[in-house]
Order: C-alpha cells, then sequence, then structure tokens
C-alpha cells in the first residue's frame, strides 16, 4: 500500500468520523475537545475501533500480523475496512556499535499498528521494546529496513508533531509550574498564549488535575507529576501517545489507578498509544495487541490479539479470559528465554 | 532565627580565643615599652628576653600582662582596638564629614569595591561565555579546560606585577585596569567550572524530550539549561565575587598604589601601624561578606521566584 494515500485516509477517518457534529471552529480551536464535553455526541471512533479490536479476534493477529500475511488476509475481508495503518515497520534492524562490537538492538522487526490501536511492548530488558519505540520517536536512527510514521519517515512525523512522547521519569521542569510545563512544547511549537491556555485547561482536565495547575511539581505526588507528564504529552494533540514504561517507577496501587484512568483517557481520545512495560498484568490489561518480545537479538516473538471488551473495569483482570490471555504472554515470554539458554 | 544563638556563641568563642592569644602575643612589647619607662623587669634586656618563652615572661611579670591589651603598636591588637580603629576609619569620619578623606576606610573600601566590581563583571562574563563554549562545542571543551585550569595553579601574587608592569607599557593610565584584570582572572574561574556543570546537569531525558518536540538549540538552552543552570550559578557567583575581592587587593598590594584596602594594608606594614592593617584586613572581610550576602538575596529571590526550594 502507499503511504501517503494511507496518510490521507487517516485524515480522512478523522475528519469523518471524531469530527462529526462539529463546527469548524470549534475543532480548530481544541482539537479533540469534542471528546471531553460530549460522550454520545462521538460514538462512531468508539464503534469504528471496536471493528479493529473485535473482528480479527476470530483470524489471530490480523492487525498485527507481519505485512505481507497481513496484505493477504486484508484482501481476504475487504469487507470491513480495517483503521488505518499508523505505524508501519518492515524488516527493521537497528545495531549498535560498542566497545564490546556489535549489539543487534533489533533485527527483523516488522510490525503494523494501526489508527486507535492499543500495542504493548512486553519482554525482558534488552529486547529492543524501548529501542523500537524511540526509533518511532525519530530517537534513534535504524540501520536496516524501513519505518513509516503516518506515511512519512519518523524525523518527518517528528516535526509534523505526530507523536507525544512520556518517559519513564515525568522530567518536569521543577522551575516551572504544572500550568507553565505543559505549555513548554507549545511554546516551543509557537502557539499563541491565548491557545496555550485553553489547551492546558483541556489537557488537565483530561488527566484529572485541573486544580493543580499552579502547582509546582515538587508539590505533586508520583503518580500526579506522571499525569503532568502525560497531559503535557497530549498537549499539542498528536495522535500517537508513546510511553516508555510511564508507570515502571510507581506502586502498584497508583499504578493501577493509571491504568484505569489511561484506558478511559484512550477511549475519549482515539489516540494510537505504543505503550512499552515490564509487566504483564498492565500489558494485558491495557493493551489491544501485545507485542511479545526476546533479546539478543531484539526481535518479535509473538504478537498478541486481546479478545477483551474495550471497556475493561479493573476487576476484568480475575476473569478466565484475562488470565488465560497472561497466561500466553508469560509462555511467550518463556520461549525467548529458551532461546537464550 | 533559632540559629541565632550557635551563631553567636562560635563568635563569642573566637573573641574569646583572640582575646586570651593577645597576652602571650604582647608580652615581649609590653616589656620592652615597661622597661623604657624606667620599670624593672625580670629578666632585664630584650635581648635576654629573646631566650625565654612568652609564658615564662607572663609568670616572671604578671604585673605588665595587663599593658599588652593597650599598646599602641601592638603585636596582636585587642578585639576592642581593632573595632575602635575600624570605627575611627569609618563612623568617625562620616561624623566629621571626611568619608572620602585619605584616611577614611570608606574611601579606600569604595577604591577596592570598584575594581571588583569591574573585575567580577569581567570574570563572569568569561566564565560564562567559556561555559557556554565548551558545553556546546568538544573541541573548546578540550582545548580550552586544560589552559583554564593550569591559569589557576601560577600563583596569583607572582602574575599580579607581570599584568601591571605589562598594562602600564601599553599605555593604561587608569590604575583600576590591572586590577580589575587579575581580580577577573581569580573570578571567572569558579562561574566557568559551575556553569559547565550547571549547563550540563539536564539528563539525557530530558534532551530527548525536547528533541521530540523538534524544539531549536536555542530554545533547548534558553528554556531548559539556562533555568537549569541558575542554582550553580548562584553558588559560583558566590565564590566568584570573594575571589575577584581577593584579586583586587592583591593587585593593590605590590603597584605602589596609595589607594584602596590593599595599598592600606602595605602601608600600615611600611609604616609598622598595625592596627591599621588589621582594620583594612577586616574592612575587606566585611565588604565580602557584604557582596556574598547580596549575592545570596538575590539567589533566594530569584530561586523563590522560581517555584525552587531554598
Amino acid at each position: 500500500m502507499d503511504a501517503s494515500s494511507s496518510a490521507n485516509d487517516a485524515a480522512k477517518w478523522r475528519s469523518g468520523t471524531l469530527l462529526s457534529g462539529e463546527d469548524e471552529l470549534a475543532s480548530r480551536k481544541g482539537g479533540w475537545r469534542y471528546t471531553a464535553p460530549a460522550k454520545p455526541a462521538a460514538p462512531a471512533p468508539t464503534v469504528h475501533v471496536a471493528v479493529a479490536a473485535d473482528t480479527p479476534a476470530t483470524g489471530e493477529g490480523t492487525a498485527m500480523a507481519p505485512v505481507g500475511a497481513q496484505e493477504a488476509d486484508a484482501a481476504e475481508k475487504d469487507a470491513v475496512p480495517l483503521p488505518p495503518a499508523v505505524i508501519e515497520a518492515s524488516a527493521l534492524d537497528l545495531t549498535f556499535q560498542t566497545n564490546d562490537g556489535p549489539v543487534h538492538a533489533l533485527k527483523d522487526v516488522s510490525l503494523t499498528i494501526r489508527k486507535g490501536d492499543f500495542v504493548s511492548f512486553i519482554g525482558p530488558s534488552g529486547c529492543g521494546k524501548t529501542t523500537f519505540l524511540r526509533s518511532v520517536a525519530a530517537l534513534e536512527q535504524p540501520t536496516g529496513g524501513t519505518l513509516t510514521v503516518n506515511g512519512m519517515t519518523p524525523d518527518e512525523a517528528r516535526r509534523a508533531r505526530a507523536y507525544g512522547y512520556v518517559f519513564q521519569a515525568a522530567g518536569l521542569y521543577p522551575w516551572r509550574t504544572i500550568a507553565r510545563n505543559i505549555q513548554l512544547p507549545l511554546e516551543i511549537m509557537g502557539y499563541s498564549r491565548a491557545e496555550r491556555r485553553t489547551r492546558t485547561e483541556d489537557v488537565l482536565k483530561l488527566v484529572e488535575l485541573d486544580g493543580f495547575a499552579n502547582k509546582y511539581p515538587w508539590q505533586l505526588s508520583g503518580g500526579m507529576q506522571q499525569r503532568a507528564s502525560i497531559a503535557r504529552a497530549l498537549a499539542f494533540d498528536a495522535d500517537i501517545l508513546l510511553m516508555d514504561e510511564p508507570f515502571g517507577a510507581l506502586d502498584e496501587i497508583v499504578r493501577d489507578h493509571l491504568n484505569e484512568q489511561l484506558l478511559k483517557l484512550w477511549d475519549r481520545t482515539g489516540k494510537t498509544i505504543g505503550f512499552v512495560t515490564h509487566s504483564i498484568p498492565e500489558a494485558v490489561y491495557l493493551s489491544t495487541h501485545i507485542v511479545v518480545m526476546s533479546p539478543r537479538p531484539g526481535r518479535i516473538t509473538d504478537v498478541i490479539e486481546s479478545p477483551l471488551p474495550r471497556e475493561r473495569p479493573l476487576d476484568i483482570r480475575d476473569t478466565p479470559e484475562f488470565l488465560a490471555l497472561a497466561h500466553r504472554v508469560r509462555e511467550g515470554l518463556r520461549a525467548g528465554h529458551a532461546y537464550d539458554d | 532565627m533559632r540559629s541565632i544563638l550557635p551563631v553567636l556563641t562560635v563568635l563569642a568563642i573566637i573573641v574569646a580565643i583572640w582575646q586570651l592569644a593577645v597576652a602571650p602575643m604582647n608580652i615581649r612589647t609590653a616589656l620592652d615599652m615597661a622597661e623604657r619607662g624606667g620599670a624593672v623587669v625580670e629578666p632585664e634586656g630584650g635581648r635576654a628576653r629573646l631566650e625565654v618563652s612568652s609564658w615564662r615572661l607572663m609568670i616572671d611579670n604578671p604585673e605588665h600582662v595587663a599593658a599588652g591589651y593597650s599598646l599602641d603598636r601592638p603585636r596582636l591588637p585587642t578585639p576592642a582596638q581593632v573595632g575602635e580603629e575600624l570605627w575611627k576609619g569609618t563612623g568617625k569620619m562620616i561624623e566629621r564629614g571626611r568619608a572620602w578623606s585619605k584616611r577614611s576606610l570608606i574611601y579606600h573600601g569604595w577604591i577596592t569595591l570598584q575594581s571588583t566590581l569591574w573585575g567580577f563583571a569581567l570574570g563572569t562574563t568569561l566564565g560564562l561565555l567559556g561555559a557556554v563554549a565548551i558545553v556546546y562545542s568538544r573541541v573548546v571543551d578540550m582545548s580550552l579546560m586544560p589552559w583554564a585550569i593550569i591559569s589557576q595553579t601560577i600563583p596569583i601574587v607572582a602574575l599580579a606585577p607581570m599584568i601591571i608592569v605589562l598594562s602600564g607599557q601599553l599605555g593604561i593610565e587608569d590604575r583600576i585596569v590591572p586590577k580589575a584584570i587579575i581580580s577577573a582572572y581569580l573570578c571567572y574561574f569558579p562561574v566557568l567550572v559551575g556553569m559547565v556543570k550547571g549547563l550540563r546537569s539536564p539528563g539525557a531525558h530530558q534532551l530527548d524530550l525536547l528533541h521530540t518536540y523538534s524544539a531549536t538549540g536555542l530554545q533547548g538552552f534558553l528554556k531548559l539549561r539556562v533555568p537549569a543552570s541558575l542554582p550553580y550559578l548562584f553558588t559560583s557567583l558566590k565564590i566568584g565575587i570573594a575571589a575577584a575581592l581577593v584579586g583586587t587587593i592583591v593587585g593593590e598590594l605590590p603597584t605602589g598604589a596609595i589607594s584602596g584596602l590593599g595599598a592600606r594594608i602595605l602601608i600600615g606594614d611600611q609604616f609598622g601601624t598595625p592596627l591599621a592593617i588589621w582594620a583594612a584586613l577586616f574592612a575587606a572581610a566585611i565588604l565580602a561578606g557584604v557582596l556574598v550576602t547580596l549575592i545570596d538575596i538575590t539567589q533566594r529571590i530569584v530561586l523563590r521566584s522560581m517555584g525552587m526550594q531554598t
């Protein structure tokens, strides 16, 4: 498939479904603010994404299968249009030159992430999950294969503000208030003062931090700081959210709470999310697709499509479906390790 | 405010030690004066007394120990004498409307302060520029940094006369110029080292984050590196201004200068007026204290307005 048309599709898809019922002005003002005021006003994306998440449950890994298989699959069931591909990697290689010789961080990684997917990357240290995410963000240069984001090279996508990136450390500037921290990318990107203010208010509401705008980071708990850093990544309204172990440094209880919030946020905004984690329950709870990776060389060993519904209360984690899924992920991780020994 | 008690205690202890030290330090001079006045002291004759320790002299002549506390030219003046001399050079001069006379410490302090501030401004500017260059260029880092370190290993007392002679040969008449240069020479280094550390303090993920925003180098500098370096800057400035003052005083010593606190110290030495030396020393210390405190207050105000805990 050709890149520019898929980008166009993405745009059409957004304007056709997400922005329906909103006038031009409103959509320009706040981007995705359509989601916050009127939940029933935007049922379309929910349905649309649900199609993506549900249909392939029968034919395993349609959306995520290696490129060749997926194209055949797509031709087979062209009756149900899949959401456009947002991130496409094919035969991606990345080798770091170190003093101890070359390290294969990524080897022959092929993956398609579609609009509205929530994709988790799980695997032991050194399996390349973070490297993959950083490559998508143009923070690393792949040494082979192709990688496109919204049909562009990662570098172009970065300049087109295609994604927001959330690091493990919240990394808020201690000399800026929460509101001013969230305005940082907006200042850099040259948004007007009024625009910056409305956007900041909006994203603070989205992460339930309204009322903390004028606090300094040290006045907030670790979980709240991480929420502020997510708000910062959302502020300039990128379609893609890349999260590198965002809750890794937080305790279990806070983590559960943030997982729940993140799902709601994803549901409301319809973003495409790439999420790196070490935690099997977290990956299974959050994702529509789980990418299991293994190290030396870093590669994908399994792509699991979640059969879980989009609405996920926390206690879904006690259901047999959830446990079976977690089991499969664990098996995948174990298989990757056995290769190692 | 609770810290005031320990501060005063330490001050009291220092003054007490000083006060006690006056007796053994001044006993010889006191005995010389007493002998000249016709009193009989043990042993007789200044030469003979050189063979005896100060403690022995104090034990043998207890009635003359007190005289050591009121000498005109003591080896070690008492705190009260130094305080009085300071007052004579400052407060009393103002009372008499002669604050700018050549005998006023305010006049000499002002001369010293001027070159200190010029040197501080020059040194800080050089330090800041050097730090920026070092942080942004690996070549500069590797070529400039060793020289910066070497520059500080040369004793400034050896270098100061050369700078003064050289600036004289270049036809620079104004005495403030070589003094400011010497002062800047001492002051740029702490600023350079502190700011290199400060500008490099943002971590890799902070820089990555800016990269994901496609921020320009200038934006990264102004929005991240500069604010992140401010706590380091103020610490450096405090060391820097003290060094600048020392530099100026050193610059005033070998020049035959007749004004400035350094010149007062030199003249006091040449004319055998230790009280003048001590008063000038204390004036310099007080000046340094005031300057550092001013920077400290600025630091508190700036960092607090930036929301940082100080």
